[in-house]
């Protein structure tokens, strides 16, 4: 599997940093998805194999834990709070919103591959309900009026 | 009128031209305390803390002294310090604050931490959202370890300790501890079963293992600073030092503030502190400490013999003292501080349903009362807003909720079921008035936001 140079020493600085290989299993599904864009059998492999694992023991983590993908997903990642500080704050109605203007409704793609839109639990955040993630950045207040059409300009 | 807040943990959160470089950090007396904890004793470092009386602020408020105590020192096998940065409680939003303004402040309490109790290798456990959180840190630990505050022969005491960060993946059970070391050791999130279990006996790869929130962290500090003595002497009685409330849902200013334990009020909080009830609006219900612990009713009385004072007491929920024996009287707990808000706008059927969603989604799914009656309840309370409950869902819900709680491995099982335990008793009219309005056609007065 080609990995950029960069990825690879990175990686083989990370592994002998914990006491037990096998640690490293979701650090490493993590880089590889931030440079793949998901998991694939290709890379589950691969991490199995470098860490001395049996692909099955990969996959039982890929699958366990949300963040984890197992085929791509649209250019810009929304992910919108559902959780009930949000929610008492409107974030159903801006979750709505979001899916109308961006063509996808929550947990698909839109068919340009640009935006893939999620409704998640919690993410901390709670006091500046309701908070809409986008990739890494965090929105705050994003209330299903105006702020909500701010966001989709911006996006 | 403000409310008293005294800051200890958070004294340069928000605070103007703080930044979380080691160069602003150590202009602010930063890793003084490191220093001078590293020439006194491991076991009297302990001792400090124990004296302290300091109770976990990951939400379970077990003794940290005490559970340090646990520690298996004789098994001669390696220990480990664990923060937890899952910050996965709905309603919780204060350990970020300290993760991405103060970094520093918890690699510090780490090392004295991890100093105290030997430990060989420490780890923060941060959950995947935070990426930038994580950045944060990482960047941090390499600025302290340049200064030999973190790594080999940590300022020349022949100690040494490294320091990883490692990104959860998005899983809420992460945050229990043996999910959490099960995370760390590249499984998934499965916790075990607490005893044999414990940590502090058979934690990570099987060795004692201290796991312990960021906010407990960032106190081990500032107790060493000022002597456990001194300490246990911030709050009332069996719960010293501060707490910091996190406030969210429906008042005018939510936030947080931190406050001497016992200082304040519930009322006070919300009052004075985050500006009372949106416009026209009335309290209805607050859930005190994060969405697993149980809901109170606004108008309900709480009456009894304090502990404390040996004097009666007679409150309604403005009146509970922010303290975690003041809370528990109550009937719930103040465990992670996060408080959510709902007032006479709010459906709570609705918003039972928002939250027994969570649950259903966030069970690891290893013990069956929590993995099917999560999900029953899940399926029951949405039905039951949708205008197709029954009258006899009520006490089905109840009933469901009953047999969670107590019979599985972890604590989210309990986490599940509080929630609904509590709530269907205070609010059983409202969810029949509800049912029985919609099943004739009527439209049920949703004025707020739809919540599920
Ligand atoms: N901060 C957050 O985001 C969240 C916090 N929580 C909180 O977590 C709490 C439940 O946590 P648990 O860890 O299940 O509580 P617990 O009561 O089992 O344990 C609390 C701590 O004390 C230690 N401990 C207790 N007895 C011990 C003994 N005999 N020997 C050695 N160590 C011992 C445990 O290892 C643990 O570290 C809930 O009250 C809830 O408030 C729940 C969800 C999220
Ligand atoms: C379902 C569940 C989720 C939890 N999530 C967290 C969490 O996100 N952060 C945390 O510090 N503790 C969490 N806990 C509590 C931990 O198990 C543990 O008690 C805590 O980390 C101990 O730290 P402390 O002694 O400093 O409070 C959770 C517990 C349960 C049952
Ligand atoms: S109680 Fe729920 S979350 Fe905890 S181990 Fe059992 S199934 Fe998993
Ligand atoms: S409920 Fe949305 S961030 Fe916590």
């Amino acid at each position: 599997m080609d990995l950029s140079l960069e990825l690879t020493e990175k990686i083989d600085k990370l592994i002998p940093r914990y006491p037990d290989k096998r640690s490293a299993t979701l650090p490493l599904c993590h880089l590889i998805q931030e440079e793949k864009g998901y998991l694939s059998k290709e890379s589950v492999e691969w991490i199995a194999a470098k860490l001395d694992l049996q692909p099955m023991q990969v996959w039982e983590v890929v699958t366990f834990y949300p963040m984890y993908r197992r085929e791509p997903i649209g250019k810009v990642h929304v992910k919108v709070c559902r959780t009930l500080s949000c929610a008492l704050r409107g974030s159903y109605k801006t979750c709505e919103k979001l899916e109308q203007a961006l063509g996808c409704k929550r947990g698909e793609t839109s068919h340009d591959g640009k935006f893939t839109i999620e409704f998640v639990e919690c993410i901390a955040d709670c006091g500046y309900a309701p908070v809409v993630q986008v990739d890494d950045k965090l929105y705050e207040k994003v209330t299903p009026d105006g702020k909500t059409d701010e966001l989709i300009e911006k996006i | 009128m403000a409310i008293k807040e005294r800051r200890i943990v958070y004294k340069h959160v928000d605070e103007e031209g703080y930044s979380n470089d080691i160069d602003c950090y150590i202009k602010n007396g930063g890793y003084e305390v490191q220093k001078k904890a590293f020439e006194a004793k491991p076991e009297d470092l302990r001792q400090e803390v124990l004296n302290s009386g300091l109770r976990g602020r990951g939400g379970a408020g077990f003794p940290t002294g005490m559970k340090w105590k646990f520690l298996d020192f004789k098994s001669g096998k390696p220990i480990y310090l664990v923060c937890n940065a899952d910050e996965s409680e709905p309603g919780t939003y204060k350990d970020r604050q300290l993760l991405y303004q103060d970094p520093h402040q918890l690699i510090e309490g780490m090392m004295i931490s991890a100093f105290a109790i030997g430990a060989k290798q420490s780890f923060i456990y941060i959950r995947g959202e935070f990426i930038n959180g994580a950045r944060i840190l990482e960047a941090a630990i390499e600025e302290a370890r340049a200064k030999n505050l973190v790594g080999d022969n940590i300022l020349g005491s022949d100690y040494s300790c490294d320091l990883i960060v490692h990104r959860g993946a998005g899983a809420y059970i992460c945050g229990e501890e043996t999910g959490l070391i099960e995370s760390l050791e590249g499984k998934r999130g499965y916790p075990r079963i607490k005893p044999p279990y414990f940590p502090a006996a058979l934690g990570l790869y099987m060795c004692p293992t201290i796991v312990n929130n960021v906010e407990t962290l960032c106190q081990v500090k500032h107790i060493i600073d000022m002597g456990g003595e001194e300490f246990s002497k911030i709050g009332v009685k069996g719960d010293s030092g501060t707490h910091i409330m996190g406030v969210s849902g429906l008042v005018q200013k939510p936030g947080y503030f931190e406050i001497e334990a016992g200082a304040c009020t519930f009322g006070e909080l919300l009052y004075d502190g985050c500006g009372g009830p949106l416009p026209g609006r009335k309290f209805k219900a607050v859930i005190p400490g994060g969405l697993s612990m149980k809901i109170l009713k606004w108008g309900e009385r709480f009456k009894g013999k304090h502990p404390n004072t040996g004097e009666d007491f007679d409150w309604g929920v403005e009146d509970i003292p922010l303290d975690s024996i003041s809370m528990g009287l109550c009937g719930t707990a103040l465990s992670t501080g996060g408080a959510i808000i709902m007032d006479d706008s709010v459906d709570m059927l609705e918003a039972m349903a928002n939250i027994n969603a969570f649950y259903a989604h966030e069970s690891c799914g290893q013990c069956t009362p929590c993995r099917e009656g999560s999900l029953w309840m899940n399926k029951l309370s949405t039905r039951m807003t949708s205008g197709h409950g029954r009258e006899q869902d009520v006490p089905l819900l109840l009933d469901i909720a009953d047999q969670i709680a107590g019979r599985t491995i972890c604590a989210h099982g309990e986490a599940a079921a509080w929630p609904v335990q509590s709530a269907v008793p205070k609010f059983k009219d409202e969810y029949l008035d509800k049912i029985k309005k919609q099943a004739n056609g009527e439209r049920y007065n949703p004025a707020g936001f739809p919540l599920i």
